[in-house]
C-alpha cells in the first residue's frame, strides 16, 4: 500500500488539490458567501479545467501546437446539447441522460479529432497549429449555418435557412442557425463539473504512465528514434490527438448544459476560446497537467475578482500574465523557488531522496 | 542460394540522391554471431547504408534479406520487427524521459496491455508494467545505469548516453544490431571498456553486430571482418587483419 502511494504520489497530489477546492468551494457555497457573479463562473471554471488538461495532453505530452481546440469542444457542446434537446422527458431521470449526453459528447468529439487528426498531424509545428484553427473556425461557422428542425414527418436539415426546412405548423426548430440551439436542459452543476474533472485527471495522468503515454513522449522527444524501435508513430499520434479531442468534447458538453441558450460565437467556440486554453496550458507549464489545473483557476477568476477595477482590469491581468510566466520559466526564478522549497520540512525529505 | 547460417544478406544495394550514387552496388553477407565492421572516410555512405537497412531510405535498387526473409522497402518499424535494431551517429535519446522510461520504450512491442486497464489500472497493468520493470533493470545492469534508472536521459553524461543507446536498442530484442560510431567522443579509456562490453553482449543475447566505426583500435580489436567503403562502393573486404593491410585501404582510408 505505501509502494502504490509513492508510485501515485504526484497523480494523488494532484487530484487532492482538486478535491480541496471543491470542498472549500461547497462550504462557502452552503454558508452563501459566494456572490452570484462567482456561483455562475464555477461551471464554467471545470470546463475550463477539463478544456486546459486535455489541451496539454496534444501540447505537451504530444508536443504538437494545437489551436483548434474550442472546435472540438464546440462538436461536443452541440451534439449533447441536441441529444439532451431530443430527448428530454423521454430519457429518466435526468441524470442518466446526461450521463448519455457525456458520452456522445466525448465520442463526436473523438471521433472529429480522429478525422481531423489524420490529415493535420502529418504537419508539423506552426504548419500544424494554422491548420488545426482553419479546422476549428470551420466547425464554428458550419454550426452556424446549420438548421434542424423537428415535426411530424420526422427530422429536417437545411444549411440555408429555417424556412427552407419546410416544417409544419407544430414543427420545433431544433437547432436554429446561428441562434443556436435554445432550451437545452440544465442539467450541468458544480458537482457534475467536479466529478468530470477527476474523471479527466485520472485518465490523462493514467495515460501518461502507461505503455502507450511513454509511446507518444517518446515520438514528442525523437521521431527517428521511435520508429527505430517499433514505434507506430501514426497510430500513436492520432490516438492522443483523439484522446485530447474526445475530453475537450466533454467540457463542451458541461459548457452547453449550463446555458439556456447555446450559440458558436468566436468568442466562446473560436480562436479567442482556443488561444485562452493555449495561454493556461503554457502558463501553467508545458507538460504539467497539475500547473494547467492551477493556472486555468487563476486565470478563470482573476478578472472576475478585478471586477471592481474596472478599467484596469485587463492591464491587470496582463501583468499577472507576466509575472506567473517569470515566476515560472525565469532561470533565477526557478533556482530561487528551489532554494525556498528545499528550506521547508515537508519537503526536505524529497528533495534528498533525489539526490540518492 | 544464402547459406543457412547468414543472417544478412544483402545483394547489389544502391539509391541515389539526384546525380549522387550514395551507396552503390553494396554486397553484405554477415553470418549470425559475428561482429562486422562497416568503415571508410567521411561520406562514403556508411550511415545511408545503415538508414537502407533500417529503412529510412528506400533503396533504387538492390535486396536485403535478413534470415532468407527479403526486407527490402519495408517500413521502419516492420524491420524492427523483423529483428533489426540500431543506434544513432548523433544520440537520438527521449530526452525528457527517464533513463528506464528510455529503455521500456524499446520493450512496447513485446508486452501489451489495453488502454483501458491502464486507465482503470487493473491488475493486467500492474502485472505488465512490473515484468517491464524487470526486464528494463536487467538490460540497465548489463550497462552499469541500473543506478540512473530514475534520472532524466538528458542528464546523464555523454558515454552513458551512448550505452543507453544500445540498451534500448537490445530491449527489442533484435537479432542484427547496427551500431553508428558507438565509440565517437569517447576518451580512450572509456572506449576499451565499450569493446569490453560489445563483446560480452554479443555473447549473451547471440547477437549479430554491424557497426560503423573511425576509431580504428576499437575496429581492429574487436571487429572480425570488415567491408571498407568509398564514394558509395565497396573497395575492399575480408578478414580485418587482410583489409587493414590491403594498401588500396590505407590509400584511400588510413592516409600514406
Amino acid at each position: 500500500m505505501k509502494e502504490l502511494f509513492k508510485k501515485n504520489k504526484d497523480t494523488l497530489i494532484t487530484l487532492g488539490i482538486v478535491t480541496g477546492a471543491y470542498i472549500v468551494i461547497e462550504i462557502l457555497l452552503k454558508a452563501g458567501a459566494l456572490s452570484s457573479l462567482f456561483k455562475g463562473l464555477l461551471v464554467p471554471l471545470c470546463a475550463y479545467i477539463i478544456l486546459a488538461v486535455s489541451l496539454n495532453l496534444t501540447v505537451g505530452i504530444l508536443g504538437e501546437l494545437s489551436l483548434g481546440h474550442a472546435g472540438f469542444m464546440c462538436i461536443g457542446a452541440f451534439t449533447s446539447a441536441f441529444f439532451s434537446k431530443i430527448t428530454v422527458g423521454v430519457i429518466n431521470p435526468g441524470w442518466l441522460r446526461f450521463v448519455f449526453a457525456i458520452l456522445i459528447g466525448f465520442f463526436f468529439a473523438g471521433l472529429f479529432g480522429f478525422l481531423i487528426g489524420m490529415p493535420v498531424l502529418r504537419l508539423k509545428g506552426d504548419y500544424l497549429a494554422i491548420v488545426t484553427l482553419a479546422f476549428g473556425e470551420i466547425i464554428k461557422n458550419i454550426i452556424n449555418v446549420l438548421y434542424i428542425g423537428r415535426d411530424s414527418k420526422g427530422l429536417h436539415f437545411s444549411i440555408k435557412d429555417s424556412v427552407s426546412l419546410g416544417l409544419e405548423e407544430d414543427g420545433q426548430m431544433l437547432i436554429n442557425g446561428a441562434q443556436g440551439i435554445t432550451g437545452t436542459p440544465k442539467d450541468s452543476t458544480f458537482t457534475a463539473g467536479f466529478i468530470l474533472i477527476m474523471i479527466t485527471l485520472v485518465i490523462i495522468l493514467n495515460f501518461i504512465k502507461s505503455r502507450e503515454g511513454r509511446a507518444v513522449m517518446a515520438i514528442r522527444d525523437n521521431v527517428i528514434a521511435a520508429e527505430s524501435v517499433g514505434i507506430n508513430v501514426t497510430k500513436y499520434k492520432l490516438l492522443a490527438f483523439s484522446l485530447s479531442a474526445a475530453l475537450a468534447g466533454v467540457a463542451g458538453v458541461l459548457y452547453s448544459h449550463n446555458l439556456n441558450s447555446l450559440m458558436a460565437t468566436t468568442k466562446n467556440f473560436g480562436y479567442n476560446m482556443s488561444i485562452m486554453i493555449l495561454v493556461f496550458v503554457v502558463l501553467g507549464g508545458i507538460g504539467s497537467i497539475r500547473g494547467s489545473v492551477i493556472s486555468a483557476i487563476i486565470l478563470t477568476l482573476l478578472p472576475e475578482l478585478l471586477r471592481g477595477l474596472s478599467t484596469y482590469r485587463m492591464l491587470i491581468y496582463a501583468i499577472v500574465l507576466i509575472a506567473m510566466m517569470l515566476f515560472n520559466w525565469a532561470p533565477s526564478a526557478r533556482a530561487f523557488r528551489e532554494r525556498m522549497v528545499a528550506k521547508l520540512p515537508f519537503f526536505k525529505k524529497k528533495s534528498a531522496e533525489k539526490e540518492v | 542460394m544464402a547459406l543457412i547460417n547468414t543472417l544478412l544478406e544483402v545483394n547489389h544495394l544502391s539509391i541515389s540522391f539526384g546525380g549522387l550514387r550514395a551507396v552503390d552496388d553494396l554486397n553484405l553477407s554477415i553470418k549470425k554471431g559475428e561482429l562486422y565492421g562497416l568503415i571508410g572516410p567521411n561520406g562514403a555512405g556508411k550511415t545511408t547504408a545503415f538508414n537502407l537497412l533500417t529503412g529510412v531510405y528506400k533503396p533504387n535498387e538492390g535486396i536485403i534479406r535478413l534470415d532468407g526473409k527479403n526486407i527490402t522497402g519495408l517500413k521502419t518499424i516492420e524491420i524492427n520487427k523483423a529483428g533489426i535494431a540500431r543506434t544513432f551517429q548523433n544520440i537520438r535519446l527521449f530526452k525528457d524521459l527517464t533513463v528506464l522510461d528510455n529503455v521500456k520504450v524499446g520493450l512496447h512491442n513485446l508486452y501489451s496491455y489495453s488502454t483501458l486497464s491502464a486507465v482503470l489500472r487493473l491488475p493486467s497493468y500492474r502485472k505488465v508494467e512490473k515484468q517491464m520493470d524487470k526486464r528494463a533493470m536487467e538490460l540497465l545492469e548489463v550497462f552499469g545505469l541500473a543506478e540512473s534508472a530514475h534520472l532524466k536521459a538528458s542528464q546523464l553524461p555523454y558515454g552513458k548516453q551512448r550505452k543507453l543507446e544500445i540498451a534500448r536498442a537490445l530491449a527489442t530484442e533484435p537479432k542484427l544490431l547496427l551500431l553508428d560510431e558507438p565509440a565517437a567522443g569517447m576518451n580512450p579509456q572509456e572506449t576499451q571498456e565499450l569493446m569490453s562490453t560489445i563483446t560480452f553482449i554479443r555473447d549473451k543475447f547471440n547477437l549479430t553486430i554491424l557497426l560503423i566505426e573511425h576509431d580504428m583500435k576499437l575496429v581492429a580489436g574487436i571487429c572480425e571482418r570488415l567491408t571498407v567503403l568509398n564514394f558509395g562502393r565497396v573497395l575492399a573486404e575480408g578478414s580485418t587483419s587482410e583489409v587493414l593491410k590491403n594498401p588500396e585501404v590505407i590509400t584511400a582510408y588510413l592516409g600514406e
